[in-house]
């Protein structure tokens, strides 16, 4: 087991080096100045710039100091807010996201599998349908309808109810959680509804099943023991990238409910061509997900007994 | 294996039985421990962010108990080190806690600042400075931070953009290109409150160029003590303005909090202002205005019928920018061609894009490069001055466009590339911009939609026929537009070359004499438009919503803006 | 047991007789999908679809481009009549001396001509002591005391005339004029009046924009009948049906090719992965984390580059590309966690041991059965796929204006939401109405494809 955890986590950081050497070369190839402004930079300004961020090295130099501060923990500085760290910004910003992020994927997760055995268990019959017409409307909707249509309903709840129900942007209590992280989740939840419900099916028509069915086991107790389990098993599948996938993916629900959080930066970084907030949250997002994966399938060969590490 | 042949016939529908109570009962404690769990994650969470400081304090627009208004800003400041800043919040938060030795008054006139008074003449002078000025850690205001302050900014070290600002002072351009030592910039402190400054040459406007950010003063000791990261956060930085920053969660808020070390602090009313949220969505900014947690909202078109439906206290401002289509002049270009451009400028229709496209009130149809609030002689640059008229002519525009088809050899012409960037705002008008001159003129226009720096990028190299692009104020004069399309001018993005406009910038740059500066600016507005070196499209302006308990906000077009130091709560008049 | 008990069989009766024609794998299937109405309407919906995209424009000729500025954003419902008038000409306005008195606000307001869209002019009284005025107009009656609506201008100078021409739509507009003092601060009083703006048009700008068959008989002053716009038109005043058939034609392109492919080249990836395990298995699952890594936003960038599309082309093929380059380990991870659990299966060690095939043990076993999430990814692959496209167009990556697609008309309707709804609500449904009846055919697809499932129905 733990030979087998330290294997992975090689490979992770082999896959991570990758992702660095892949993305830093792309961005250094990208049409686009990042120092340039909209007001014009004079060529004495603008090497007096280069100078200062190294951009004036060629580039194999730039990717070596590059990995070697990499290697230290140094992601460099930012372009656009000159004096912040890298590594300041997403000290501050990605648990923010992660928060957010980690709240959306329980809402998204417990919800999911809630509903999807609900659907599963009354199939054909009314709560499934309203549910997956629900889900359907869950996912064609994009997020940031979602998102506004979300902060109207706040606005209008609180003036009808004359006081602060819940807060309509900001970030800081529960209270300023609650409706992103509903928004951010509410696709991933209708994905896994459907996945969930599919997969219950299938199982209800395996083999296993059938056998202990036929052994006389109790209904309730094949429904929790034999299907939910391992039903659950692609939803978990699915979970991994997920993650990153919502903490990453935050940027509109960050930027209507004015949240603080990386979604933000790295969306404004593309833009920018600021390439230190792009090379270390890509990097940063890289290892987090790589190290999600890894966990994701530590917790498959835990859910199920069939699937061995090797 | 017969039965998989049957598909038709009445399935034994072996799992529609009844719904086991059992699995049901089963799922739903499943679901109360989903519940509870969330429950406990989510008071966990809340934990961990109340210990941390990232938290919005859930204020009201307007608080009474402790004398502070609520606000938004667009974005995070990305750089509160004077010498270096370029964007407006930067400069917005600046001017509320720093001063320079002039600064802007209640009806947009500049007043004495750091500065109690000045004797100038043409190429230099001396500034008094007043001895009752402190920095925010009580120590005081020197002659000596205006010179550290500007020679960081030219020290080519520090690399700041704005530098060229600071180019009128003597040497200060040749030391920015490391020619000179920065002491030989001429600014000198002869005593700790006196400053003396030469200049380059005559500039008659130097004395407005002193309340813009870059000419603020910079405590050298403090500023040595930072480490190189002065500027960084609210601990890395004095003030000497009548406002200090209490707080800065990056990416969340700043909190501004009433300066006691501020030498006209008597003027100041506000205990607070609070930047509560970084926003820049304009619904969201609007929502947070419409429960009352914010005392300032911007308006767009969009929202606009929201915000009069609720009735709310609507005004309008004018900020100062104008915004043009820059024709791209490299001989390589068909937008070279005169009777092209001709043509463009004939069907060229700046009142139908402000009332029809843009549909919001503030904006003015674009006539000349200069827009209406620059003073001129006496009043205003374009009573004196208006310019010459523009007339639509489809007809004219089509002879000159087969004049051009003729110069050029050519029997169509190949399609146009408009650049423009990713904002909603530039995406409507550059497809209104495409249908115009297809219909009117059969010119087929390509849209080139580039996010931010690929766009700035293109625009440098010149790779475009037409760029939509505009222009805010750095100083309040008529040369920060005029000189803007002079040949060495870097923002001028399509290369236009005129000897004649060149000739006549250069007056306006050195003459002391008002009539001859706003004649020769009056040349320039005439060449512009006769040789189509630009389309003007509009000056902007804005609306927006603001509580009616706030008074005393300033608003101008050059300067900080809004500006929040004299402003203060009245008690809610009939709500 | 009795002799009676048994009795042989006539050799010429028919024994074996099939109560149904033998049906191959794929002829099931199609009946099952058949029986399956849900399913089937939704094959329907989905061929009206691709007909509404391709075939539509036939039959509805209005150019999608074409921008009629007179009449934006409009909804289908608002009234279809025009007045014609005469072109616009500039307006010098009126002056007039201040008056002796101690009034401060005007005393009469009134309209000069008729109140039309092209332009609304008034002109009021002077006031004694004013310096200038401001004219204001609301959208709702404003009661005394409140604010006055939107401030659309300041006049100075004796001139006592504003003429309105911003965005002035055909609905009631409550005009008010507010005299300045010599300071250029609003008095407390107004005058306010009432307008009814009509939606008016020039006889030429009707001929251009084809509103009437018999140009003849337009004459200034009488009324004509514009065309109707059956979903409205758009902030440029482009038809919204026309509009929603080009965007079809992009959405579904995008929506349907590249989960297609990426959910197949997952599958095949992921099978691969699944089946074969140990250190193959290791070593392409590494591969599919590294490319789930990867920045989107960027990649997307240089495929454009790579492809060498320059500006203002479309970037459609770049993006599918893109799409599925960066999208297939989704699909592959689901489709290797499938494997895993079914090749643990008892069938598949049985039809191992029965010496079959690895080829046919993945296509007959595993494949089948993993049919189910494929389905469910692809049907939920569809909407993300649109959206990304909007996404990528609005930042100016994806289809370039002023060419249409669902999600960018999504984007565009989002702002206007409260407005002017329909230019949000009806993009959205053609959206959902297409992925529900995805979602309904994979179930069917589904349902009809995995012979363990038919009895579910």
């Amino acid at each position: 087991m733990i030979r087998y955890v330290l294997w992975r986590l090689l490979q992770g950081v082999i896959t991570v080096w990758f992702i660095a050497t892949a993305t830093f070369f792309v961005m250094h190839n990208l049409p686009g100045d990042p120092l340039a402004d909209e007001k014009a930079v004079s060529p004495e300004i603008r090497e007096n710039l280069e100078k200062k961020l190294g951009l004036d090295k060629p580039i194999v130099v730039q990717y070596g100091l590059y990995m070697w501060n990499m290697v230290q923990g140094d992601f460099g500085l930012s372009f656009t807010e000159e004096n912040r760290e890298v590594n300041a910004i997403i000290r501050d910003h990605f648990p923010v996201s992660a928060i957010l992020g980690v709240l959306a994927i329980v809402i998204a997760g417990v919800g999911g599998i809630l509903w999807g055995a609900l659907t599963a268990l009354y199939r054909n019959r009314w709560p499934d349908v309203v549910i997956i017409l629900l889900v359907i409307l869950g996912i064609s909707v994009p997020s940031f309808v979602f998102a506004t249509v979300g902060q109207l309903a706040l606005v209008t709840i609180n003036n009808i109810a004359g006081f602060q129900v819940l807060p309509v942007a900001g970030w800081g209590t529960v209270a300023h959680m609650l409706v992103p992280a509903l928004v951010l989740g509410l696709g991933t939840m209708a994905f896994l509804t459907r996945l969930m419900r599919t997969s219950m099916l299938e199982i209800v028509s395996s083999d296993f099943v059938r056998t202990a069915k036929a052994k006389g086991v109790p209904t309730a107790q094949i429904f929790s023991r034999h299907q939910l389990r391992n039903a659950v098993l692609p939803v978990i599948t699915v979970l991994g990238p997920s993650i990153a996938g919502i903490t990453t993916g935050g940027f509109v629900v960050e930027n209507v409910f004015g949240i603080p959080g990386l979604g933000r930066y790295f969306v404004l970084a593309v833009q920018q061509n600021d390439y230190g907030v792009i090379m270390g949250t890509t990097v940063f997002y890289g290892a987090f997900l790589v190290l999600m994966v890894i966990l994701v399938d530590i917790l498959y060969a835990v859910v199920d007994p069939r699937v061995r590490l090797e | 294996m017969s039965d998989t042949l049957i598909p038709s016939s009445p399935p034994a529908k072996p799992f529609k039985e009844e719904v086991s109570r059992g699995s049901a009962w089963q799922l739903a404690k499943y679901a109360l421990v989903g519940l509870l769990f969330f429950v406990v994650l989510l008071a966990l969470l809340g934990l961990v962010t109340a210990n941390s400081a990232a938290g919005t304090r859930s204020t009201s627009a307007v608080d009474y108990a402790t004398n502070t208004i609520t606000l938004t800003l667009s974005s995070e400041p990305p750089q509160l080190n004077s010498t270096r800043s370029t964007d407006m919040v930067s400069g917005m938060v600046l001017g509320h806690v720093m001063e320079g030795l002039l600064r802007f008054g209640p009806d947009n006139n500049l007043i004495p600042g750091i500065a109690e008074s000045w004797e100038l003449d043409e190429l230099g002078g001396t500034f008094r400075i007043r001895s009752d000025a402190y920095w925010s850690n009580g120590t005081q205001v020197t002659a000596h931070d205006f010179v550290f302050a500007w020679q960081t900014a030219v020290n080519p070290e520090t690399a700041s953009q704005y530098a060229f600002i600071l180019f009128p002072i003597k040497n200060g351009q040749r030391i920015n290109e490391g020619e000179l030592p920065i002491e030989e910039l001429g600014a000198r402190a002869l005593d700790d409150f006196t400053l003396e400054v030469e200049l380059e040459q005559a500039t008659p406007y130097f004395l407005k160029l002193l309340a813009f950010f870059t000419y603020y003063p910079i405590n050298k000791e403090f500023y040595l003590s930072t480490g190189g990261r002065y500027g960084a956060d609210a601990e890395d930085l004095i003030y000497n303005g009548p406002f200090r920053i209490a707080s800065w969660v990056h990416g969340a808020s700043v909190r501004l909090e009433k300066n006691e070390y501020y030498w006209n602090r008597d003027e100041t009313k506000l205990d607070a202002i609070d930047f509560a949220y970084i926003l820049n969505d304009a619904n969201a900014v609007l929502n947070l205005f419409a429960t009352r947690k914010i005392v300032f909202a911007g308006l767009n078109s969009e929202n606009l019928d929201r915000a009069l439906k609720n009735r709310w206290r609507i005004q309008e401002h004018v900020d100062g920018s104008v915004f043009f289509l820059e024709l791209n002049h490299r001989p390589d270009r068909l937008t070279s061609n005169y009777n092209l451009r001709k043509a463009l400028q004939l069907v060229h229709d700046p009142a139908e894009l402000v009332y029809k496209v843009m549909k919001l009130p503030g904006n003015l149809p674009g006539e000349s490069i200069f827009p209406v609030w620059l003073r001129g002689v006496h009043g205003s640059f374009r009573d004196e001055y208006p310019g010459p008229r523009f007339v639509q002519d489809e007809v004219k525009a089509r002879e000159h466009l087969a004049m051009a088809l003729d110069e050029l050899g050519l029997d169509e012409l190949p399609p146009l590339m408009f650049l423009t960037g990713d904002n909603p705002v530039s995406n409507k008008q550059s497809e209104y911009y495409q249908r115009l001159y297809k219909e009117k003129l059969g010119i087929e226009v390509k849209i080139d939609k580039q996010i931010f720096k690929q766009r700035l990028a293109k625009m440098t190299s010149g790779d475009f026929d037409i760029v939509a692009a505009g222009w805010g104020p750095d100083y309040d004069d008529v040369l920060t537009f005029g000189d803007l399309f002079a040949s060495w001018n870097a923002n001028n993005r399509g290369r236009y070359e005129n000897p004649e406009l060149d000739k006549h910038v250069a007056i306006a740059q050195s003459s002391s004499d008002p009539v001859e500066r706003m004649e020769a600016m009056d040349q320039v507005q005439k060449i512009l438009h006769d040789d189509v070196a630009i389309l003007v499209q509009y000056e902007r302006g804005s609306v927006y919503v603001s509580d009616s308990r706030v008074k005393g906000v300033s608003r101008r077009a050059v300067g900080t803006d809004p500006d929040y130091t004299r402003a203060y709560i009245v008690q809610e008049e009939n709500e | 047991m009795s002799e009676l008990s048994f009795k042989p069989v006539s050799l010429g009766a028919d024994v074996e007789q099939r109560s149904r024609p033998s049906l191959s794998y794929w002829q099931d299937a199609w009946l099952r999908l058949q029986a399956n109405k849900r399913a089937f309407v939704s094959l329907f919906v989905v061929v009206g679809m691709v007909l509404f995209a391709f075939v539509g424009p036939v039959f509805w000729r209005i150019d999608p481009h074409a921008q009629d500025l007179d009449q934006t954003s409009k909804p289908p419902w608002e009234d279809r009549r025009a007045l014609i008038v005469a072109p616009y000409q500039p307006w010098s306005g009126v002056s007039a001396s201040s008056p002796e008195g101690d009034y401060v606000a005007p005393r009469s307001l009134e309209i000069v001509g008729d109140a039309t869209t092209t332009f609304v002019r008034l002109v009021w009284d002077p006031v004694p002591v004013a310096s200038g005025y401001r004219i204001y107009r609301q959208i709702v009656e404003p009661q005394s005391g409140e604010p006055l609506g939107l401030p659309l201008g300041t006049v100075h100078d004796g001139s006592v005339s504003f003429e309105d021409r911003l965005d002035i739509r055909p609905r009631t507009y409550w005009y008010s004029v507010v005299a300045l003092d010599e300071r250029g601060e609003e008095f407390p009083e107004a005058t306010t009046i009432e307008v009814e703006a009509v939606f008016a048009t020039t006889v030429a700008n009707a001929i251009e924009r084809g509103y009437v068959s018999n140009p003849e008989s337009l004459s200034v002053g009488s009324t004509i009948h514009v065309p109707l716009h059956p979903f409205g038109t758009d902030y440029l005043g482009r038809d919204m049906l026309a509009r929603l058939m080009e965007g079809a034609r992009i959405s579904l392109f995008i929506g349907i090719v590249a989960p297609f492919l990426f959910v197949i080249a997952g599958v095949v990836y992921g099978s691969i992965a699944g089946f074969l395990g140990g250190n193959l298995d290791h070593v392409l699952m590494r591969f599919a984390d590294f490319v789930i890594a990867l920045p989107f936003l960027l990649f997307m960038i240089l495929f454009k580059l790579l492809f060498g599309i320059g500006p203002g082309e479309s970037g459609i093929l770049p993006m599918l590309v893109a799409l599925v380059l960066l999208s297939w380990p989704g699909a592959a991870r689901l489709v290797r966690g499938e494997i895993l659990k079914i090749r643990e299966e008892g069938y598949v060690d049985a039809s191992r041991l029965l010496g079959t095939h690895t080829s046919r043990l993945i296509m007959r076993h595993m494949i089948p059965n993993t049919m189910g999430v494929v389905l469910v990814t692809f049907t939920f692959a569809v909407p993300s796929a649109i959206f990304t496209e909007a996404f990528l167009s609005f930042i100016g990556m994806g289809v370039t204006a002023p060419t249409a697609s669902w999600g960018s008309m999504c984007n565009d309707g989002i702002k206007t939401m409260e407005s002017t709804p329909h230019e949000l609500i009806f993009p959205a449904l053609f959206i959902s109405v297409t992925v529900l009846a995805f979602n309904l055919l994979g179930d069917g697809l589904r349902d009809a494809l995995d012979a363990r499932m038919r009895y579910g129905e």
